[in-house]
Formats: C-alpha cells, structure tokens, sequence
C-alpha cells in the first residue's frame, strides 16, 4: 500500500504511521533499526528494492530522502510517500521529498520518523558526502555505508573515505570482498604449503574491492603484491598466492561465474561465485552494527599499499 | 591429536567477524543414507550449506547403503531430496559443485569387502578432491547397528586418523534405552573412537531458539536476578506433537514417549533452563554447568501421584479421524508403551528448593508445540480491591521453541475504563516476524560444527548418563504398575496428568 502526503511535515507523518498501525494490527513489531537513505531522486526505486530485500533479515524502518542539487532552489516544502504491506517488504518505507529551505536540515527532518532507541544506518546509494561521519545524517547513526564502487572514481572516492574514516564507516565494496576473503583465508588454514611470499591480483583495477582485497593480503601476509589489468573485466579475475611449495590459483574467468581454485597439490575444485548484489552486500553489512576494525585498519593503513602497486600498472 | 603445532593463519584474526566459518577440506560418509532423515534433513542440510558457501570447496559426499545404486543414483536421489526439502534456492551451479564429489557404496554392515571399498573411496576423495584425511561418519542407522558399524570402521581402518587429520563419528538419539545399554553403547563407540571426536546429535539443541536461550539468561540484565526460587513458582517444558507415530511403529513401541523425547530434549532444555552461568561459553564450561544440575536433579517421593503416562485412543482429532495406539499397524493390541508422559523433577540447588519443573510429552496432542514457561510467583501483596485482580493470573516467561519461535512475556494491565480492573496481557517477541528467512535449520548448524570440530551443542556422554539415572526409577516404576492411561486424540493429555498438577495446586499451562 502506498499513501502520498503533499506539502507536509514529519510530525503528520509520524501520526499517519501510528494511526495506520492501529488499523492494521501491530505491523512495527521487533523493528531493529532504522535505515536513513540519502539517495537521488532517479535512484529512490532502486534503493527500496533494495531495502526491501535487506528488510527480509533485518526488519527495520526506511527512510529516503531524496535530494539532488536542484532540490533546495525549489519552493519550500515536504512532499512524502509511505509505504507498507507489500510494497515494503518486512519493513515501513518513508520517501521524503524535501524542497527548498525543508531541505537544508535533514537531521531535524527525519528525527520524528526515527524508531526509539533503536541504531540508526546510514547508506548512501550513490555518491556520499566527503566525510560521512559529518553530514548532517550521517552523524546522527551509528553506521555508515557507502558504496564506492558506484562513484565515478571509485579508487579516488576510496581514499577520500580513507581520509575522513570514522569508527562505524564501511563500503559496500567491503563487502563484497568478503566471499572471496573468506575462500583464501580457509586455503591458508591448510598450513602445509607453506608460507605465502607473493601475491598477484589481476581483474578490472578500477574496482574498489580490488584494492581493498590487496591491501588486506599485502599487509596480512607481509607479502609482494602485484596487480594486472584485465580487458573487459567486471571485477576480481585471478588471485595467484606464491608458498613455498607452489601456487595455488583463483580464477574466475571474465564472464563466468564460476570460481576455479587450483591448490599446489594440482587439485583443482569449482566453486560457484557469482558477483555480489547490492541487496546482499546491504545485508550483510547491516548484520553488524559495530564498528568494523578490521576495515577500518584495511582502509586507512593497508590501502596505501595497495595503491603505490596499483599505480605502478595504471597511468 | 596432532603434536606439530599449526601456524596460525594470518589471514585469520578473532575482530574480522565478516570471514564466514567455512569447514576445512572434509569429507562426511553417510550410513544409512536412505532413510528419511537423510533425505528430508541431512542432505538438503548440506546442500543449504554449499550454497551458503560453507562448506569446502573440495567437499565430498559418500553413502553408504544396502541399495543397489551406483553415484549417480545417489546423486539423483540427492538432487531430488534437495529439491523437495532445501531452503535455500536451487542453484544449478552449487548443486554441479557439490554433485562432483558425492560418492556411493553398496554393501551390508557385515560385508568386509563393502567396507574395504568405502576406505578405497574415502583416500580416493582424498586424492581427487584434497579431503585431507579427515572425515565424519554419520551413523543414521538404528542404535542396534552401531557395534556392527563400529567394528567394521576400525577394522577397515577408517577409524583411524593420520596425524593433523580427523576421523569423527556423527550419531543420534536414542543413546540407550537405559542405563546399563546406554553405557554398552558408549562402550562401543568410544572403544573405536575417542570420546571427543564422538557428536551426538540433538537436533534440539542446534534451533536458534534454544541458543537463544542461553542468550536471553546471560546477557541480559532483566531476567537473571528473577531466575530463581524466590520468584519462580514452577517451570513447565512440553514438547507436544499432534501426529501419531505414522509409520515408525517398528522404532516407537517398546521405546515410548519418555525415552524418546524426555530423556534427552526435555532434559537438555531443563538443563539449559536451570543451569549457572557458565565461566565461558566453550564445551568444557557448557558441559560442567549443564552435568551440575543434571546430577542435582531428584525424583518425587511417590511416583504414584507425581508422574503420569498415556497412550492415545481412538476418535476424531481436528475433523479427521485418528486411529488409537493399540490399532495403529505394527503395534501389539496389548502393547503398554506410554505414548504420552509427564513428570514432576526437582532440583536441589539453592537456587531452585522448592521449584518443582514439570516436564511433559507426547503424540496426538492439541498441537505441535514445544516451549520453556517460567511461571512466576503471585505477587506478595495486592493493593487492589479483591474485585479488581480476580482476573490476573501469574506472570510468565514463555520460550516458543518451536513453531512461531520466540518469547512472550504475561503480566497483568490495566483494562482501559474508568474502573480499576487488572488482566493478564501478553508481550510478544518473535523471531518469525522476519528473522527466520536467513536462519540456518539446526541440521545445517549441527552438520557444519562437526566439520569444524565444534563440539558445544552436542551432549556428552557423561550428560547422557545423568539422564538416565534420572529416568531409569520411573521407567521401573511403571513397569511394575499397569498400563498407561488412554487419552483422547487433540487433548491434553490424560486426566492423571492433571490431576498430578491439581495436587500441587497448579495447572498445566495450555500452550
């Protein structure tokens, strides 16, 4: 069900939530957040699709708010949007079309919507600001997520996120390293190969988790890295470890989905490794609600590694 | 086990807590891998695993059955079960995966040939698939077969681990039927395997709702400080089922609901429910707290008036017309199996004189349910005109095990009006809402511990043994005293079941 509301206010909206409720039973029931998304306009359905998703696991309460640059030229006002039932998933979804001087103060805008005493996320679809831990939203939550990875430089808006990392900050290009992550970290638990003393990666060079899973390897193994650019490649192609008795590879040939993992032994297995959705990487990223160390360490001190090879391939 | 120590891995460290746990190259032999449980459990249990990436790439599955099939039976008979009963999507590409490395052999548990090829198979997965020598055998057979099983596993030598290498051995309930075959069992097993490398599986203990048990108790502030004799009237733990024993004739009858149910889930919940704080959360402190209480448990004087068993008769339950127990097929007309039965256990710890935990079970009840009720005192003093209260009843703390997982709490509120006037309200909490779309089954959880080696969840032999002396008198005493008491089909139970609580002045719960 969707409910428009023109030229309205916060507080109206709160009490249509609460009378909807008491006509449809305690639908808010064991909400565990509230997710604030900050999102441009022509990205609002595609993020509550993806909210939707995420909601399945963590019920939780969506905000959008919906701003581009033209938004607070326009006339004062806040236009609104709810939506429960099936058009929500297992969650409530509150778009926010503030316009004019409604727009310049989004924290004050969106805290009567906030659920009490629960943690407050905030993911930013597209572009995020600078420092995400001092934009209006995001200083107000716990979390925040950004995804690099649909910037227009991802590489350069790593290391502005780099500069003004705060504990809570994460990428969804993070997450979406952690399946590869969690595949060479059980290849190492097998220690009798030996020590690894070199590490190749090669793929599309221009994606974020790329440089991260490199920083990661190079600054955990205390190890060479090197990078190769791949054509036409989508993401992460090929993670070649060097031990002490031989390689064991990582191939995921472009365009399959299919990951081919050769150990030194010369065994060789298949393990289906489709590129991760949004929809996945938000859930998993909202399943902590701490602030994640080993990212932060990655970002702030190992991506450095990571770039001064990458820049050695790339011009 | 092994006396090289292992480097530790650097790309593990304890504050990355995105890195999933995936169980090392392993390998999990199945006997019995035709039977229900496989099929409806076991197998779509790894399946969901695969595909939630848990499992090792190089993963290999071996069955081990009577039936005349080769690999790509067992794998078509796999797919099938994996697509009836998985809960995670089909994918073709995971299913391709885990596809290579199922394996099958045929052959009878006295069959010394069968045997020596499943060991040829098990190294064969080694070397095509870098299993690594470990591997777990999952005895799905009846308890009978074990000796058999066991035997033929030390003899064919697949008992036996390599050095940085396991063998484990997987086995279910019922572990005995009393004391005495419940420590022959033991003797058995472990006389083939060493104690730690043996899982005994409770499925039980594997749902989210029971670790969230041990949740709710220990990191919580608000509940500990009420756990106790000064404010716990009585606790209640029903398992109910509303099915009767379908076609498991052959197992049930001689076996009854006592044994089947109380004596290892209704006691393992009670232990969970009754138990300190442990010092930590690994299997050593688990097992010390839950062994404590165990051993602390003591049986009503008269088990007369304190115990109750049934069997369930003929009649119409929920618009359907049931058989009674003594007509169900395979089952002697004479036949005095308790198909229902409910005990009153004490615990003699300070913390629980004077609690009496009544534990209950059966076939054909109202409904399927299982749940933990805490019931607490009246509250001392009401300063409300009797009128007023007539209403309230006592507070409770329900654990919802299953179905509609969760907790509710009853207190008593205000009735909107200007009179005073206090009733009973309920608070929910549940997991269902929209948790359990992503919540593992028990089996997956279970299965995946075994491969990592993570023994917490699963009873030791010692836990094994204290339930069995505390259900042994009974199971004499009943013996040695007439038959169940009949009990219509979608009821509660029978009436000496109630009339064992009205003796304490109290009443079962209707859960």
């Amino acid at each position: 069900m969707k409910i428009t509301l023109e030229d309205t206010t916060s507080s109206a909206i709160a009490s249509r939530l609460v009378r909807l409720r008491e006509e449809g039973g305690a639908v808010a029931l064991g909400r565990v957040l509230t997710l604030l998304v900050q999102a441009h306009p022509d990205d609002v359905e595609s993020a509550v699709h993806a909210t939707n998703a995420a909601s399945r696991e963590h019920p939780c309460r969506v905000i959008v708010v919906a701003t581009d640059d033209s938004t607070e030229a326009a006339p004062d006002g806040l236009d609104a949007e709810i939506r429960v039932g099936a058009d929500a998933g297992a969650s409530e979804v509150i778009v926010l079309r503030p316009r004019g001087g409604a727009a310049t103060e989004l924290d004050s805008l969106v805290t009567p919507l906030l659920l009490p005493d629960t943690p407050i996320v905030a993911w930013w679809p597209g572009s995020p600001p600078e420092v995400p831990s001092r934009d209006p939203l995001g200083s107000i939550a716990q979390r925040r997520i950004t995804d690099a990875l649909s910037c227009t430089d991802p590489i350069g808006r790593l290391t502005l996120l780099a500069d003004g990392y705060a504990p809570g900050d994460t990428d969804l290009a993070w997450a979406r390293a952690t399946l590869w992550r969690g595949l060479l970290a059980s290849a190492l638990d097998d220690a009798s190969h030996g020590r690894v003393r070199s590490v190749t990666i090669a793929g599309n060079l221009d994606h974020p988790s790329i440089s991260l899973i490199g920083g990661w390897l190079a600054d955990a193994l205390e190890c060479e890295i090197h990078f190769e650019a791949i054509e036409g490649a989508e993401a992460m192609v090929r993670i070649v470890l060097g031990r002490e008795d031989g390689e064991t590879v990582f191939e995921r040939p472009v365009g399959s989905t299919i990951l081919h993992i050769t150990e030194p032994s010369g065994i060789s297995h298949r393990v289906s490794l489709p590129l991760r959705s949004v929809e996945d990487s938000l859930i998993e990223d909202l399943r902590r609600l701490d602030e994640d160390v080993v990212y932060g360490e990655v970002l702030t001190h190992a991506l450095p590694l990571a770039l001064r090879e990458l820049a050695k391939v790339t011009p | 086990m092994t006396s090289t120590p292992v480097p530790a891995n650097p790309l593990r460290r304890s504050d990355d807590r995105r890195l999933p746990r995936i169980a090392g190259p392993s390998g999990l032999v199945i006997f019995g891998v035709t039977g229900d449980l496989s099929r409806k459990k076991l197998l779509p249990a790894i399946y969901d695993l695969a595909n939630r990436g848990l499992l090792p790439p190089g993963f290999g599955l071996t069955g081990f059955a009577r039936r005349d099939w080769n690999a790509e039976h067992f794998a078509q008979v796999t797919k099938e079960a994996v697509m009836e009963h998985a809960r995670t999507p089909f994918r073709e590409r995971v299913w391709r995966q885990l596809a290579e490395g199922i394996r099958f052999v045929q052959g009878e548990f006295d069959d010394d040939a069968a045997f020596d090829e499943l060991a040829r198979t098990v190294e064969g997965l080694d070397a095509e698939r870098g299993t690594g020598g470990n591997h777990a055998f999952y005895l799905s057979v009846p308890p009978s077969a074990f000796p058999l099983v066991c035997r033929q596993l030390a003899r064919s030598g697949l008992s036996r681990s390599e050095p940085g290498a396991w063998r484990r051995v997987v086995i279910e309930k019922p572990f005995g039927h009393d004391l005495a075959s419940a420590l022959e069992l033991q003797k058995v097993v472990e006389s083939v395997f060493p104690g730690d490398s043996v899982f005994r599986i409770d499925h039980y203990l594997g749902k989210e709702t029971v670790q969230n048990l041990l949740a709710l108790r220990f990191a919580n502030q608000m509940f500990e400080p009420v756990w106790n004799a000064n404010n716990v009237d009585h606790v209640q733990i029903t398992m109910a089922e509303d099915i009767g024993i379908g076609s498991r004739a052959g197992y049930y009858d001689g076996i009854g609901s006592a044994r089947d149910v109380i004596q290892n889930h209704l006691l393992q919940l009670l232990a969970l429910t009754a138990m300190e704080e442990p010092v930590s959360f690994d299997a050593a402190s688990l097992r010390a707290e839950k062994e404590k209480v165990l051993s602390a448990i003591t049986l009503p004087k008269n088990l007369d008036l304190h115990t109750s068993r049934g069997q369930y008769t003929a009649g119409w339950q929920g618009g359907e017309k049931v058989v009674g127990y003594l007509e169900e097929q395979g089952i002697s007309p004479d036949s005095v199996t308790d198909t229902f039965a409910a005990v009153r256990l004490d615990i003699d710890t300070r913390r629980w004189a004077g609690v009496p935990f009544y534990l209950r079970t059966g076939k054909r009840l109202g409904r399927r349910v299982t749940e933990i009720a805490v019931v607490f005192k009246r509250a001392p003093h009401l300063p409300f005109a009797l009128a007023d209260t007539q209403e309230l009843g006592q507070n409770a703390l329900v654990i919802r095990v299953q179905p509609d997982e969760g907790v509710s709490v009853q207190f008593g509120a205000k009735v909107p009006g200007t009179q005073m006037e206090v009733r009973d309200v309920t608070m929910d909490f549940g997991y269902g809402h929209a948790f359990t779309e992503n919540s593992p089954e028990a089996y997956e959880r279970l299965i995946l511990d075994v491969l990592l080696g993570d023994p917490p969840l699963f009873p030791h032999s010692k836990e094994v043994e204290l339930s069995w002396r505390v259900l042994d008198p009974i199971l004499q005493h009943w013996e040695s005293s007439g038959r169940p008491d009949p009990y219509r089909p979608g009821t509660w139970g029978p009436d000496s079941a109630h009339d064992m609580m009205a003796r304490d002045g109290r009443a079962w719960r209707r859960p």
